[in-house]
């Protein structure tokens, strides 16, 4: 057939030609990120209140760390674009800062922040690729490296003094494994918890609002941490299965197993719990697509955080429960996949 | 659900006369993005006829249809100009009298040069008169032979030829026909305006239809923020039991055919099956309104209603067009574009699931819901950025799939892995596209992931015969 133009005006102007859909909804990765970051602005405060200039220094090395290694590595090894500015190192440098403890020096902060994103995110092909949460990739290192300055407690509020205590999980693993300790409590009818708590002079309260007792950086505070959950869950960043599944396992988890309520309300409220719930597991990349499938993980996250703080070596496990539970996040998503529409209607039409 | 109702009759109290509705109903998946319906005020206004128009032979899904007409030829307005290339395929009319200037490829909506017809209007010539007859009282295989050779395809966009959803075969009866008056797409208003003003027309759309299949039940579903229209078909069914609306959540895409039947009835299209397979047949109240005509008065599919809509239109409004009439007539019939507002994107469809286009010397066919002429800020795209494994995709996608790991394997080329997950079933609407953080081009993914999936069905067939 022969092309006939008679019958077309003159060319009509230069049009934007893209596929559907033709509208957004807005959201950005940059500001989900930022939106993080506005979501760890209570816990921050919290570290200031704690730590004084102590925290903002390890925060700041540390988020330099990581916003320097993102740059570098993006600039000269990769030669990719540079997306700082999206956040996302901001939160990985946030995050590990607010699980190491507040006497860290500057400079294994630096290090730490630097590793997350280098080893822990770009080394994987950068935003979205990386297999275990970078904050505890590099968490997890700094452990393995320098184990006496991460497990070096301050005593909020004694600034310049620079107080040494134990955490209440650090407490209550030494006195569980003490055979005298356990003797005398036995005799006194006094329990493990109830020993740590006044030994350590705090309150449930205390553990909730995340005052008066050592820990790192930015977990001590639930309240803190939450409302910061509470932000993301209305901002629709995160969905409730895998807090909910992690808290409710270790909740019901050691009240099964430790036999008490206060024991159970002690592992809800001590160490990374909250912070791991809200922050780590919900992190998009790094944990399943499917609510099925984050309620599987959220289970295994704090199964695996209980086992470890109840018969492991370390006081805490959230970090390593994470990073086990992460690197089983394919699997996850392989049997959690959505039923498709129209799938089940088809077995019953041939069945 | 009591509370919910008390709610209702408070909302839709807006004619000072209380309402009381149905619950809405709904799928599951979706989302809700900004209606932009700003012209659904605007009555809907007839067009003067167009110097020329453009017809494609490919207006429906299926075969193309064969031009019976050349060069110089005469035609008369509603004369078939192309016969229907096979079963699944429709006939196409000349939309004014005139003479045949050209036969040849032309610019079609979808991006591809493809052979149209050209005719040239007579302004002399009169427009055809048709007789009234009442179609209720024919056979059912009378009214399926008159809306097949009106070249009746479903106008809400998809177009497949309407005799063919009419033809079942006799292991599948159809005991419901379900008109669409969802109207999900944002920013459409012509099936709302076509409600309102020829409610009659769509009611004997719907009983012809019902006729046709011998179906026991006919249901309109309408979205919830179309009160008015849901208030006449209520008012107007009292009386005829086989007849209802069914108000529907406003949810994109709730007028997805298989959305809209399972929000109806519960019913879900079987996998890589058709509505007749649960027995239900759905069309658009367009199409209903013109099946009326084809059957009652034999007149040929001449004319739609088109939305215009957009930053850079004059005259936004709900106008009855000729089909083949281009998009920059059409503009200008409408009374144009705005001087000092410069057109960035023209889609010919709704945002979610429209064709840009690249050109205005593209003609409006059978399935044109709607003209949008956007200016740049309207037609802000952005960035793309790297996947953040949200999950936003799965949780938007109404047919229930993971858009992000489909578009990972069509990346990489992997049809065979893609077809299993369910590429064929993805409907296009565009809702994960819409969610996505990362401003992935998903549903452009899938366009090719579709393709080249279906092609490798075939050669598997090919190959095993």
């Amino acid at each position: 057939m022969n092309t006939t133009t008679a019958a077309i005006t003159p060319a009509s102007p230069r049009l934007l030609v893209t596929s559907s859909p033709h509208v957004f909804s807005g959201l950005t990765a940059a500001r989900v990120m930022w939106d993080v970051n506005l979501a760890l602005v209570p816990a921050l405060a919290m570290a200031f209140y704690n730590f004084g200039s102590r925290a903002a220094l390890v925060i700041l090395a540390s988020v330099l760390g990581a916003v320097i290694a993102e740059f570098l590595i993006q600039k000269f090894l990769m030669n990719k674009p540079v997306c700082i500015y999206d956040g996302s190192a901001v939160v990985t440098g946030i995050l590990l800062a607010f699980c190491v403890p507040a006497a860290l020096p500057v400079w294994i902060a630096f290090i730490g922040g630097f590793i997350a994103i280098a080893l822990g995110k770009q080394v994987y092909g950068g935003l979205g690729q990386n297999i275990f949460n970078p904050a505890h990739v590099a968490r997890a290192l700094l452990l393995g490296s320098w184990p006496v300055y991460m497990t070096t407690w301050l005593k909020p509020g004694t600034g310049a003094d620079a107080i040494t205590c134990a955490t209440p999980l650090g407490f209550i693993k030494i006195a569980g494994t003490d055979a005298d300790v356990m003797k005398k409590l036995a005799e006194s009818g006094t329990s493990l918890v109830n020993h740590t708590l006044s030994t350590l002079q705090i309150s449930f309260s205390d553990l909730f609002w995340g005052i008066n007792f050592g820990g790192s950086l930015g977990e001590t505070s639930k309240a803190a941490l939450l409302l910061g959950g509470i932000y993301l869950l209305i901002r629709g960043h995160i969905t409730w299965h895998g807090p909910l599944a992690m808290c409710t396992t270790v909740f019901g988890g050691a009240l099964i197993f430790g036999g008490s309520l206060e024991y159970a309300m002690f592992h809800l409220l001590t160490g990374g719990l909250i912070i791991g719930a809200v922050f780590m597991i919900t992190d998009m990349v790094t944990s399943p697509m499917t609510g099925k499938g984050q309620l599987i993980f959220g289970f295994g996250c704090g199964a695996l955080t209980l086992l470890i703080r109840m018969k492991g070596g370390y006081p805490e496990g959230v970090c390593y429960s994470i990073l086990i539970m992460n690197s089983l996040v394919p699997l996850i998503d392989k049997y959690t996949a959505p039923r498709k529409f129209g799938t089940i209607a088809k077995k019953e039409a041939t069945a | 659900m009591l509370l919910y109702r008390v709610f209702e009759i408070q909302s839709h109290s807006f004619s000072g006369e209380a309402i009381v509705m149905l619950e809405p109903k709904s799928f599951a998946g979706g989302l809700h993005p900004p209606e932009m319906k700003l012209t659904a005020d605007r009555a809907i206004q007839n067009l003067p006829l167009p110097d020329r128009v453009v017809l494609h032979v490919s207006q429906h899904i299926g075969a193309p249809a064969k031009p019976t007409h050349k060069i110089t030829d005469k035609v008369s307005c509603g004369e078939v100009i192309a016969e229907a290339g096979g079963y699944v395929s429709a006939p196409i009319h000349a939309t004014v009298s005139g003479s045949v200037i050209a036969v040849g490829n032309f610019m079609h909506p979808f991006g591809v040069p493809s052979p149209a017809i050209v005719i040239e209007r007579d302004k002399s010539a009169e427009e055809p008169v048709y007789t009234h007859e009442n179609g209720l009282d024919l056979s059912a295989e009378e009214i399926k032979r008159r809306i097949q050779a009106s070249g009746m395809v479903g106008l809400g966009g998809a177009t497949f030829p309407t005799h063919v959803k009419l033809s079942p075969p006799d292991t599948k009866p159809i005991d419901t026909v379900i008109l669409n008056g969802v109207e999900c797409e944002p920013a459409l208003t012509a099936d709302h305006r076509l409600m309102l003003e020829e409610s009659d027309k769509v009611i004997n759309g719907l009983q012809l239809l019902m006729k046709a299949l011998n179906a026991k039940q006919g249901i309109i579903g309408i979205e919830m923020n179309k009160p008015d229209a849901i208030k006449i078909f209520e008012d107007k069914f009292k009386n005829s039991p086989n007849m209802s609306v069914q108000p529907l959540t406003v949810k994109y895409p709730q007028g997805g055919e298989k959305q809209l039947i399972y929000a109806c009835l519960g019913r879900e299209t079987p996998s890589g099956g058709l509505p007749m397979d649960i027995g239900v047949v759905v069309q658009n109240v367009a199409s209903a309104a013109a099946i009326a005509d084809a059957v009652n008065l034999r007149r040929p599919l001449l004319e739609r209603i088109v939305t215009l809509s957009g930053n850079c239109a004059v005259n936004p409004g709900n106008y009855r067009v000729r089909i083949g009439t281009t998009v920059a007539d059409f503009i200008q019939m409408t009374g144009g574009l705005k001087q000092d507002v410069p057109l960035k994107k023209v889609i010919m469809g709704g945002p979610m699931m429209g064709f840009a286009l690249f050109d205005l010397n593209i003609p409006i066919i059978k399935g044109t819901s709607g003209l949008l002429c956007w200016d740049s800020e309207e037609a802000a795209q952005p960035r793309e950025t790297a996947c953040l494994r949200c999950g936003n995709c799965i949780r938007a996608c109404p047919m229930g799939l993971m858009p992000q790991k489909m578009k990972q394997l069509i990346d990489h080329r992997k049809w065979d892995k893609v077809d299993e997950i369910g590429m064929l079933d993805c409907i296009e609407c565009g809702c994960c596209a819409y969610a996505c953080p990362s401003s992935l081009p998903l549903v452009q993914s899938f366009k090719l992931g579709k393709k080249n999936v279906m092609a490798e069905r075939k050669k598997a067939t090919a190959s095993k015969g």
